[in-house]
């Protein structure tokens, strides 16, 4: 593993070699400080894809557009390399103006989900084929790609067309002929979907690992949670082309600024409670068999309020015979129902004696029937609007 | 009962259901492609090559060979010119399939229609020569019946929607990542089509070229009515033709369309060798 990379794949100079191709890229992509989405929207035909995205990027981020399939992010990404025209707003690298640009005079590095590999040329050629198109010299090439396949660890696989490698191997191919270019800007289009779990797991490290040796401002659709949150410095949440929440993956995790963004991120206990008071940040809730303390998320506008709570922050515990507890709020008593074994810990499905039906993780061995205490401290009640 | 259900899982007895289809297959192809081939052996004194001495002894005859690939090569060539750029443009056209129909009309014409169109189009008296003379464009119609030209030009238009359909076809099969993901690395449009779309696109263009020649080359019907058959456009099967039907010399005849088949597939194997030197896989963008 060659962690000094960096310097081996790095700088080029300027419109190198002198191609006829020159782009974005070329001269500017060393230097650019933000890369500027205002208003950027997609409509097909009448139907919304994407509006009104803003986002400013810093160079070397790595940004996560998050969402659900059909939310955008895909059409969000394909506007930025210049694949799909903007139906409204701009796009600007530092002070130039980019959106009308057509793909090649852009420079983006692309991974495509499907990878998109060349099936008629070897791997090398692939990985090479953006430095053709950029007129450098043929010994920049050789030296060029060798260093890029150093870098995803395919050295060995130079010589072989795309269709006899792995999912993994083509994968990792994509990722090289995208970074091999040097682009001020890598997207990268759900590039782990079409992988199996454990080799999922291996290659978004591998892209950790290559973020952190290049530095490159890198902006990574997905659907999958877990990979924009532990990619991403900040994560871009859509849904239905609308940007719900911008944030680091703390927040977005632990303060979702809305329903949608805490249904997406796992919040799966979904309660509409009455509100009997509310004091700053706190919000008084109930409803029968259930009285809760939380933490007001966003302006409550009506006497009905809806909580969210993730399964892994309610606490479990056996059902004490001492029913006798001075103040019952924030505790629940109920019965498992289902009990899922996940290696490390249980996922219960308890139903409370209310009729409500609770979804918790704990630790502790739990047999369907157990009745069980739960309990929630009170900052990880949130609180939202009822609509 | 149990063994024989799954027996018949490892060898499918349903493939005998095609047995019928195959054995009409052969009785209408090999049978007569044999019986042909026997009969052109024969002569009138036993059994030999005379019939093929012949042929290529007499000028009158072996020409015929040459004047058909000088009509039939150019015509699919063009005809691959033509249909690449149309079925390029409209792959992705929002009216593909209205222009589909449009160009595939042809087929359903049949190749007399055609002959009787382009008479009267092209004829010394058809539209298009009097509105040249009408414009001053030219002084004297321009003859383009009864010669070569009309005959290249129904070849063009018979041959031009089964190009147009298999290069589509083929087109449409290309991922469009590929050309996009080109795009991202620094190819232009041209060079998309350069390195990305024309690779991928020599098998379609192979299988076009074969299809198409080998229809050309048997031309027969335009090549009497709007051709000079006794002359320039005397084609192998016009040979081929009097030779059975005008001396009823059916060996003579029948070693003719021999050599029609022998030349046809001596082109289609040059053409599919050449064709071994290029990517021959998938064109899906490797496996998903």
């Amino acid at each position: 593993m060659n962690l000094r990379s960096r310097s081996s794949v790095a700088p080029v100079e300027p419109a190198a070699e002198g191609g006829g191709n020159k782009s974005v890229a070329a001269g500017k992509h060393q230097t650019f400080q933000e890369l500027r989405l205002r208003g950027v929207s997609r409509n097909f035909g009448g139907t919304v894809a994407l509006t009104g995205l803003d986002l400013a990027i810093q160079s070397g981020e790595f940004i996560a557009l998050l969402g659900p399939s059909g939310c955008g992010k895909s059409t969000a990404l394909n506007c930025l390399a210049g694949l799909l025209p903007l139906s409204d707003g701009s796009i600007w690298l530092d002070q130039q103006r980019i959106d009308q640009l057509r793909p090649e005079r852009r420079g983006f590095g692309m991974v495509f989900q499907n990878y998109a590999l060349f099936p008629h040329l070897t791997v090398r050629r692939n990985v090479g084929f953006g430095l053709v198109m950029r007129g450098v010299s043929r010994k920049e090439i050789r030296r060029r790609v060798d260093a890029a396949l150093e870098l995803v660890q395919l050295a060995e696989q130079a010589h072989k067309l795309p269709g006899r490698l792995s999912g993994g191997q083509q994968q990792r191919v994509a990722i090289a002929r995208a970074i091999v270019i040097e682009p001020p800007v890598i997207l990268m289009d759900e590039p782990l979907s079409n992988l199996d779990a454990k080799l999922r797991l291996e290659m978004r490290a591998e892209i950790k690992r290559i973020h952190r040796n290049l530095g490159r401002t890198t902006i990574y659709v997905t659907h999958d949670q877990d990979e924009a949150l532990s990619l991403a410095d900040r994560i871009v949440v859509l849904n239905e082309g609308r940007t719900l929440q911008i944030g680091s993956p703390e927040e977005v995790y632990t303060k979702p600024a809305n329903l949608q963004v805490a249904r997406f991120m796992g919040y799966r206990n979904i309660l509409e409670l009455d509100v009997e008071k509310v004091e700053e940040r706190r919000a008084w809730l109930a409803a029968p068999g259930i009285r809760l303390e939380g933490v007001v998320q966003e302006h409550l506008t009506s006497q009905r309020a809806v909580v969210a709570i993730r399964p892994d922050d309610i606490v479990v515990s056996p059902a004490g015979i001492s029913s006798s507890e001075a103040d019952p709020r924030n505790v629940l008593v109920g019965q498992a129902e289902i009990v899922e074994y996940c290696g490390r810990d249980y996922q219960v499905d308890i139903s409370t004696e209310a009729g409500l039906l609770l979804h918790a993780r704990t630790a502790r061995r739990v047999v369907p029937g157990e009745r069980l205490r739960l309990e929630v401290p009170t900052e990880r009640v949130l609180v939202f609007a009822s609509r | 009962m149990r063994e024989a259900a799954l027996e018949a899982k490892i060898i499918d007895r349903t493939i005998l259901l095609a047995v019928p289809a195959a054995c009409l297959v052969l009785m209408l192809f090999l049978y007569p492609f044999l019986y042909g081939l026997v009969l052109s052996f024969s002569e009138r004194a036993g059994v030999g090559l005379g019939n093929y001495v012949k042929f290529f002894s007499t000028p009158f005859l072996s020409q015929t060979i040459a004047t058909t690939l000088w009509i039939s090569l150019p015509a699919t060539l063009v005809n691959l010119a033509l249909a690449l750029p149309v079925a390029f443009v409209t792959r992705r056209h929002r009216f593909q399939r209205v222009l589909t129909t449009i160009l595939v009309l042809p087929i359903a014409l049949g190749t007399v229609l055609i002959a009787e169109g382009l008479l009267i189009y092209l004829g010394p008296q058809g539209w298009l020569n009097r509105f040249l003379l009408f414009a001053h464009l030219s002084a004297s119609p321009v003859h383009l019946t009864h010669n070569y030209w009309g005959v290249f030009l129904s070849l063009v238009i018979s041959g031009f929607p089964f190009i147009y359909l298999l290069l589509l076809s083929y087109l449409t099969g290309i991922d469009p990542a590929l050309p996009q993901a080109a795009a991202t690395l620094g190819a232009s449009p041209a060079r998309q089509f350069l390195h990305i779309y024309l690779p991928l696109l020599v098998p379609g263009l192979v299988i076009a070229f074969c299809l198409s020649f080998v229809q050309a080359f048997s031309v027969f019907p335009s090549a009497v009515l709007l051709g000079a058959p006794a002359g320039p456009t005397r084609v192998i099967s016009i040979a081929a033709y009097q030779a059975a039907f005008e001396d009823y010399d059916y060996p003579m005849a029948s070693a003719i369309a021999m050599i029609m088949a022998g030349v046809q597939l001596l082109v289609v194997a040059l053409v599919m060798g050449a064709r071994t030197i290029f990517y021959r896989g998938p064109t899906g963008g490797a496996k998903g």
